[in-house]
């Protein structure tokens, strides 16, 4: 108890004098800007979602580039052979690679969302580790498909 | 939710979208996995257009396509509805978002046709 005490009393004043000498923000400067995602350190499961998010948006305009790979693909013996000549290029292995990696990736962290909406890893942990595994697996397969293509 | 927000919701409610988001993912995935299937043996033209030419192969493509209509509308709906506001850009906000549906609804639209030309065209 005496000891607790004497600890207590060693601690500095509540209104340290130092405080007073600190600096006194320049108001203008340094207000705080709303939602400055620059100075945020996020946390995983929150680069989880924007990446699925913008995953999805790339997508949508990704999709143009399918389909004209199967329009490509059926019309003709003739535009079948152009399209397999057209992805022997690095440029153009490279843009699928990068549509199959926003798939892969958007897929899995789908069906992360699937899994978590039948309320299985819903807690903070289980959230953590998700994310982690979406970001890891989504890794590896998109390496497993880069070796395939290349 | 205000009045031009809960219009342009696909299911007109938070619900049924939600429900359409997963089911239509679903279907996406599986096609996509049996395009990636049937590609990773390697393919010729004879074979790729004859597996295109069964039924059952033209209606699962057919299905992933309007699934992709949904699913795209739905989620670029969550999208554009978190960032183009009015709350945080005024009546830009409104003008900014309508017209970007738009010109998502037209993209959509030639997706779907383009497809199903794709299909039943060749
Ligand atoms: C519409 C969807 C897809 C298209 C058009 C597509 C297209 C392709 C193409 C053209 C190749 C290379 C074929 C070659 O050069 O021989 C490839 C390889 C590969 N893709 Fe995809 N892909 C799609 C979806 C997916 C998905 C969803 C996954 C994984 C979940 C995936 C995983 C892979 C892998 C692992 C390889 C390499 C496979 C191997 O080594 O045998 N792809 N894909
Ligand atoms: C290839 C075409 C696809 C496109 C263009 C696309 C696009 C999008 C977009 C723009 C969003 C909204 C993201 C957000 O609100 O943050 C979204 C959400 C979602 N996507 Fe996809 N997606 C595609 C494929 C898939 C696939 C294959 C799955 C597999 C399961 C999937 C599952 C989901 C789920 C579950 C959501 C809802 C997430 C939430 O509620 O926040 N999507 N998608």
């Amino acid at each position: 108890m005496d000891g607790t005490n004497a600890a207590l009393q060693q601690r500095p004043p509540l209104i340290a004098p130092v405080a007073l000498v600190t600096v006194v923000p320049d108001v203008k400067d340094n207000r705080p800007v709303n939602l400055d995602i620059g100075s945020m350190r996020l946390p995983i499961t929150a680069w989880a979602s924007i990446t699925h998010r913008a995953s999805g948006v790339f997508l949508f305009a990704a999709m143009a580039f399918l389909i004209w790979a199967l329009d490509m693909s059926l019309r003709s013996p003739e535009s079948f052979a152009a399209l397999q000549d057209i992805l022997t290029s690095p440029v153009a292995r490279l843009i699928l690679l990068v549509i199959m990696a926003a798939l892969i990736y958007h897929s899995l962290a789908g069906v992360r969302h699937l899994v978590m909406d039948f309320g299985i890893g819903e807690s903070l942990e289980g959230g953590t580790f998700s994310a982690r595994l979406v970001i890891v697996l989504s890794i590896v397969l998109t390496l497993l498909a880069g070796l395939w293509i290349w | 939710m205000d009045m031009v927000t809960a219009v342009t919701s696909l299911g007109r409610n938070g619900l049924a979208d939600w429900l359409i988001q997963r089911v239509t993912g679903v279907i996406l995935l599986a096609y996509f996995l049996f395009i990636a299937w049937a590609i990773a043996g390697g393919v010729d033209y004879p074979s790729w257009k004859a597996l295109f030419e069964q039924t059952w192969v033209k209606v699962f493509s057919l299905m992933a396509l309007l699934s992709l209509a949904a699913h795209a509308w739905i989620g670029l709906w969550a999208v554009l509805t978190d960032y183009l506001t009015e709350r945080l850009m005024g009546s830009t906000g409104n003008f900014l978002r309508i017209t970007s549906q738009l010109v998502i609804a037209l993209g959509i639209f030639i997706y779907v046709v383009l497809g199903v030309q794709i299909l039943w065209g060749y």
